[in-house]
């Protein structure tokens, strides 16, 4: 399907957030390792899944990868451009062909807006204009998320999160970009409504030749729509290989204990599973444990996990881990 | 299996008066709960599965919300017709609640122990250092390490899963015979879900309660229950033993439900994922027919003007479609 050109390559990112005492004087007294030294690649045409609980720093990798938020360290290479190092003008020039989608379609769109100034707001900003009037690009961008043009005029509060979740993936794709940060966009949907928008974001995938970036905790979504999936756990990518090579050959004992958590809706199939339960809750990013970050709930952590954090390697061709005993 | 059914509900209505109208929430909802039984109830939000449960605690705002008809049979006798007095002498004791949100359900500025303990002064006169005693054993039983130490905790101290077992250790504290459950796992991570549908699943079996698990994730339900039933705007559309309903699923809108589900465990089968048309409707208009007909790709002439009633299709699954679905569902 895709070239092996990488479109996106992220090497050694860094992103921490400090935590500061003091009200007038603000002095740093720790920081939350949110991401914390993560590299991978993402190729033209693919959709890759970023997958870990709450609080593993999937959302912050997205954003990071935007400058939403400024990385600590590290080097985002789009197109071998480093975005890391751009500012002004060049930066919004990338970010023209870089978009996002965002998980709360209730706290992402203006409600004070009108859907049609929504979503002409990027092709003001990027002067987009492909000879047309705004009116007929926004028209346009509608049907392609397949909602009525008449809604023009309308505002945030009258559509449901469906619709709305739409109307945000018009907006992002107003600038004609190349790549999409989906944050979450199905997690606030009802189960309905989600395989409706799962069918959308793969349809304008194969329309318009978009890139991915499917971030998500819903692993059975995640299997359906990924080419390749990397599993996040406390700020690190614990695995990463293609979607049915992951699915039916995890190496890692987080990723097997994920995998075994996911109900199936399925009777027979769910009751005859053996599942793996993680004993606790993941730690906190400000104070990860020493060595590898899942020694403490792993169920085959071994003494040498505790002291010496496990290295990138490719385990199997394609499949990689981070895991001294697997 | 047959037992006696400690709960009842029996055509139950509630009403939301509302700025925008009335709001029909619930409309003429039966279900039965036998003793030791797990029932799951599933469907979209809005659809009334909170609201019908919630009626059973009369916890039901009132105004706005009416409940405007129907029983509720609590070893057959009518809780809508109890005085407050008497109702709060089965709330939290006999029949107890575990809500969606451990945050927000959870007092801030009182102790985990303290909350714990409550019910159990309340409702068994137990003197507080009995009732102490005791919460303790429950966070423990509810897996909360060092239960002794996390006694005094706030809740802010604890994990939203930590919080979900200490919301499940007050439920139990009285040894209800009803546990209901609405939504407890939805704002958790999947390793966590798996945590508390496992200790549910596990104190169920040990204390021999009924639990009511309000869903909208028909995975979760299939691990868990024994019996479903299926709302949609207000109305049970389908109800059938958990196997049953699986395999044989008839009403168009559990079929078209199951089938828009992806499974982690088996490669990706089509190209798409099948889906249903539309939204759900809201629930200040009252459509003559069948409320899930203007999705509905089975759709017949009748489906818009007569609401079906739920009927018996096969021993214990009853299904509310004029459509046969047996005949259409190879389409």
């Amino acid at each position: 399907m895709s070239t092996k050109t990488p479109l996106l390559e992220v090497h050694n990112l860094k992103k921490y957030f400090p935590i500061t005492q003091g009200v007038i004087f603000q002095r740093e007294v720790g920081a939350v390792k949110a991401v914390d030294d993560i590299s991978f690649e993402i190729y033209r045409g693919e959709t890759l899944g970023l997958v870990g609980e709450s609080g593993c720093g999937k959302t912050t990798t997205g954003r990071t990868i935007l400058h939403l938020y400024k990385p600590t360290s590290g080097q985002v290479l789009y197109d071998d451009q480093d975005l890391t190092q751009l500012k002004g003008s060049e930066l919004r020039a990338l970010r023209k062909r870089i978009q996002m989608i965002f998980q709360d379609p209730y706290a992402s769109l203006n409600p004070r807006w009108t859907i049609s100034r929504i979503i002409a707001e990027p092709l003001r900003v990027h002067h987009v204009n492909q000879g047309k009037s705004k009116i007929t690009q926004v028209e346009e961008l509608l049907e392609l998320v397949h909602l009525n043009a008449n809604y023009l005029n309308r505002y945030p509060h009258e559509f449901s999160g469906g619709q709305r979740q739409r109307i945000g993936i018009a907006r992002a794709l107003a600038s004609q970009p190349e790549f999409i940060i989906c944050d979450e966009p199905i997690s606030a949907l009802d189960v309905s409504i989600q395989a409706q928008i799962v069918n959308l974001l793969e349809d304008l995938q194969d329309q318009l030749g978009l890139t991915y970036l499917f971030i998500a905790h819903d692993l059975s979504m995640v299997r359906h729509i990924c080419k390749r999936v990397a599993v996040m756990y406390l700020g690190v990518i614990v695995e990463l290989a293609s979607r049915d090579e992951l699915y039916d050959h995890p190496l890692h004992p987080y990723t097997q204990a994920l995998l075994s958590a996911v109900p199936i809706p399925d009777p027979q199939a769910t009751r005859a599973r053996q599942r793996i339960i993680l004993e606790g809750d993941p730690p906190s990013p400000a104070n990860p444990p020493a060595g590898c970050r899942f020694h403490p709930r792993c169920p085959i952590a071994s003494d040498l996990c505790s002291v010496e954090a496990p290295t990138w390697r490719e385990a199997v061709a394609e499949h990689w881990i981070a895991c001294h005993e697997a | 299996m047959a037992k006696q059914p400690i709960l009842e509900l029996q055509d139950l209505e509630v009403k939301f008066h509302t700025l925008d109208g009335v709001v029909h929430a619930v409309n003429g909802v039966s279900y039965t709960l036998e003793e030791g039984q797990t029932l799951g109830v599933v469907g979209e939000s809005g659809c009334g599965k909170s609201v019908s449960v919630l009626s059973v605690m009369r916890l039901i705002p009132d105004p706005p919300g009416k409940i405007s008809g129907g029983r509720i049979l609590f070893h057959g006798e009518n809780l809508l017709e109890y005085e407050e007095a008497k109702m709060e002498g089965i709330r939290g004791a006999e029949i107890a609640m575990v809500f969606q949100d451990p945050m927000t359900s959870l007092n801030p500025v009182l102790t985990i122990g303290r909350q714990v303990s409550e019910a159990m002064i309340v409702h068994r006169g137990l003197t507080a250092e009995e009732a102490n005693h005791r919460a303790v054993e429950l966070l423990n039983m509810v897996g909360i390490p060092d239960p002794a130490e996390r006694f005094g905790d706030y809740p802010h101290q604890f994990s939203g899963g930590m919080r979900q077992r200490a919301m499940i250790a007050t439920a139990l504290s009285c040894n209800p015979e009803i546990l209901i459950a609405d939504e407890p796992t939805t704002a958790l991570d999947v390793t966590i879900q798996a945590q508390i549908v496992e200790l549910t699943k596990n104190l169920r079996d040990r204390l021999g309660m009924a639990v009511i698990w309000i869903t909208h994730d028909l995975s979760v339900i299939a691990d868990l229950a024994d019996k479903v039933v299926v709302m949609y705007a207000g109305y049970i559309v389908e109800e059938a033993d958990v196997f049953c309903l699986y395999e044989n699923p008839l009403h168009p809108y559990t079929v078209s439900l199951l089938k828009s589900l992806p499974r982690v465990d088996s490669h990706r089968q089509n190209k798409r994922l099948a889906t249903i048309p539309g939204f759900p409707p809201a629930g200040t208009t009252i459509f003559p027919g069948c409320p899930f007909a203007p999705r509905c790709s089975f759709m017949v002439d009748r489906c818009m003007h007569e609401n079906p009633q739920l009927q018996q299709a096969e021993s214990g699954h009853t299904v509310a479609c004029w459509v046969n679905i047996e005949e259409r569902r190879e389409i």
